[in-house]
């Protein structure tokens, strides 16, 4: 099979799929992943091909779901759950960040956790509370854990397959606005680019615009208004948030000496500006500029009539575009 | 009278209680649990728990455990534990319990499981190890078939279910093959019992009718809150509105636990389901060495559960079967003797490890940021180093 196009969605059923094939250890677990299919499809004809004892429809509950996940992978399997949402996650937290990210040193290595928790998030779908949150600094704070934030179909079918083949425990922020947006997938030849490397998806000459997931449409678009007022914009599409790639980030800053950092989630104590102390660090006498952030406000999400004031937009990007130029 | 039904007090009140050794050490018959323990009740399986071999077995194993037990508290009051968890009274619970599963099970301790842990072959120093702080762990819970020690109370409940889980799929689960079909047992205390997860564990268990035994003590206090803050029933009666079958049992009666948890072991085992055991027990000491129970509890309390001391009792009956003589107990007192020493002697000349190995185990796979903050913490003391030797080379010019 050569490359198909598909939606960001089916590109991740491809990817379960494909992954349920190669390895009968690897199972789904999560709330109406079965017959149903998922909240999204995205596990749209799993259960009918593998059966309730691969795709399992978990009764409601998070923590439980991740914490029986632990024990499948003590016992050798390789679970992939579902969070139905990523305000959800929290009833899961204490799971997510004191066993599946601490097992593997706890027992010196002796145990693995090959878990991947895959979590629809990001905001602008006219959702109501909790449905359209951004909380992956909270879970990049937590050594043990891994992320990766695909922004396209390709990528969302390899980090899929990568995050499951994976021996530590991944967490797959799913790009849920972008569900149903088109791009081709290649299944048959693995990209030669690492899931944990970043990837620079437009090069420019006056600054870097760094984002992420749901974003990069938005970067990208940014970039191209930019270029109509004669602003070349590098743009670095992040993929993996745990680790970041500084290299290929500080390697873009130190060719432009700008970097402008966007994402959904608040600025305040986002991953934004751990990436900003740490370019200041490696790139000072680069920098023509401070390193700036566009972002969420340090408030809870707002109700859905509010939120395209909340979230980045172009205007807010070019902005801070402007306000990274004038220096 | 009201149409909403309650357990509360009536059905409380009934809760029975089984011992099957009374504290002064007298045997009560019990159909059901001696064709569980006993070769020659009716319905045995032939394998006899309780053989006077075995009883001073399992006496042995508490006078041993005990013992190793006060030696970490000691070692914690000399500095060299940075904290002890004593499990001083709960040792016919946990030595009953650790016994009563069979070789291909899977256990799932709190961090007070010192008796479980030794049922199963763990060497007491690997338990100090993570009080001491010279690791986080200490075994591997697959070549020991025992989970690690959590300290986080409650989260252990959902692994034990996921193994079980694991368990069904794998097919051992159920086949009638006594050597292969294996079942997980689940262990948590009173305190514990009021965690979510917890709960949970009972709903994913009952739901998917997973191969786990959740074996509560409950040794009446969660550091200082009694067990009735946790619940207005009895414990065993909190499954079963899960539908998962229960029992209460007398904790420090090392027969009935045994009865009881191979019991509930082999109906999981052959596929029945999750079942729920509460063992009633004692905390004879504090929560943890840095705990102070005379804050909250009397001292008359204390008393009165030191009478239905579990090895005493397991020696009384032994005795009244005159199956231990004063030889044997002495020799039992001499060997824990010499097991305290050796723990003593282990810790004592326990080696700090490197601090480097803490970057060691964060991640499976290869990590660029956690590798770098490992070289820069190489480099960092490096350069202490070359200050020593700059300084040993001083001290040797100034000898010169």
């Amino acid at each position: 099979m050569s490359s198909t196009n598909l939606p960001i969605a089916k590109a991740i059923t491809a990817g379960l799929r494909d992954a349920l094939r190669a390895d009968d250890k690897v199972l789904l677990m999560g709330e109406d992943i079965g017959v149903l299919g998922g909240v999204f499809r995205v596990t749209d004809g799993l259960h009918s091909e593998f059966g309730s004892q691969r795709v399992v429809d978990t009764p409601l509950a998070e923590a439980g779901i991740v914490g029986t996940s632990v024990g499948l992978a003590v016992r050798g399997y390789r679970p992939v759950v579902e969070i139905q949402f990523d305000g959800f996650v929290f009833p899961a937290f204490n799971q997510i960040t004191t066993q599946v990210a601490k097992m593997h040193n706890r027992t010196a290595g002796a145990v693995h956790m090959p878990i991947v928790i895959r979590i629809p998030h990001g905001g602008g779908i006219g959702a109501i509370e909790h449905h359209s949150e951004s909380p992956e600094a909270l879970f990049a704070h937590t050594a043990g854990l891994r992320i990766l934030a695909p922004s396209n179909a390709q990528d969302a079918y390899w980090m899929t397959r990568q995050a499951i083949e994976c021996e530590d425990p991944v967490i797959l922020f799913e790009p849920k606005k972008r569900y149903w947006v088109k791009g081709d997938v290649d299944p048959d030849h693995r990209p030669e680019l690492s899931p944990w490397q970043a990837e620079v998806v437009r090069s420019g000459t006056d600054a870097t615009l760094l984002a992420w997931g749901p974003s990069m449409p938005l970067a990208l678009e940014s970039a191209q208004a930019a270029a109509a007022d004669g602003i070349d914009l590098e743009v670095i599409d992040a993929r993996s948030l745990s680790p970041i790639d500084f290299p290929t980030i500080a390697a873009s800053v130190q060719r432009t000496g700008r970097l402008l950092i966007m994402h959904e989630a608040p600025v305040l104590g986002g991953l934004g500006g751990e990436i900003a102390a740490r370019i200041s660090e490696q790139c000072f006498y680069h920098l023509e500029a401070p390193v700036m952030r566009v972002g969420g406000y340090h408030l809870p999400y707002p109700p859905a009539r509010m939120e395209h004031a909340y979230l980045p937009d172009l205007d807010r990007v070019l902005d801070g575009v402007d306000r990274l130029l004038a220096h | 009278m009201s149409v909403f039904a309650t357990t509360i007090p009536s059905v409380a009140e009934q809760e029975p209680l089984i011992q099957l050794l009374a504290p002064d050490g007298t045997r009560t018959p019990h159909p059901e649990l001696d064709a569980v323990i006993s070769a020659a009740a009716p319905g045995s399986d032939g394998d006899d728990l309780a053989t006077p071999e075995r009883l001073r077995g399992y006496y042995r194993d508490m006078v041993m455990i005990r013992a190793a037990d006060l030696e970490a508290t000691s070692l914690q009051r000399q500095g060299q534990l940075g904290l002890w968890a004593s499990a001083l009274g709960q040792e016919a619970a946990q030595i009953g319990a650790g016994h009563a599963s069979r070789e291909q099970d899977y256990l799932v301790p709190t961090y007070r499981e010192h008796g479980i842990a030794w049922a199963r072959g763990i060497e007491p120093w690997r338990l100090l190890e993570s009080f001491r702080g010279v690791s986080h762990g200490g075994w591997d819970p697959n070549e020991l078939r025992t989970h690690p020690y959590m300290i986080v109370l409650g989260s252990q409940a959902p692994h034990a279910v996921g193994y079980a889980m694991g368990l069904q799929r794998d097919g051992v689960v159920g086949t009638g093959e006594t050597a292969t079909d294996t079942a997980v047992l689940a262990l948590f205390g009173d305190g514990a019992s009021s965690e979510g997860e917890v709960s949970e564990s009972f709903t994913f268990a009952a739901s998917f009718q997973a191969p786990v035994v959740f074996f509560t003590q409950n040794n009446q206090w969660a550091i200082s809150v009694p067990a009735s803050v946790q619940s207005r029933v009895p414990l065993a009666q909190r499954s079963r509105g899960w539908g998962i079958p229960s029992v209460r049992v007398d904790g420090n009666d090392v027969l009935a636990v045994l009865g009881a948890v191979r019991a509930a072991l082999d109906a999981a085992r052959a596929g029945e389901g999750p079942q729920f055991i509460e063992a009633v027990t004692y905390r004879m000491a504090a929560h943890t060495t840095s705990d102070d129970a005379s804050r909250y509890r009397p001292a008359v309390e204390e008393q009165e559960w030191g009478e239905k001391d579990p090895i005493l009792r397991l020696r009384r009956h032994l005795e009244q079967l005159g199956e231990i003589d004063e030889a044997f107990i002495v020799r039992c007192d001499e060997e824990a003797h010499e097991l305290a020493m050796e723990l003593h002697h282990h810790i004592h000349g326990m080696e700090d490890p490197d601090p480097v190995g803490m970057f060691t185990h964060a991640y499976a796979e290869p990590h660029p940021i956690v590798e770098a903050e490992r070289e820069q913490y190489l480099e960092y003391i490096a350069q202490f180093e070359d200050e020593n030797e700059n300084d040993k080379a001083e001290q040797r010019g100034e000898q010169a």
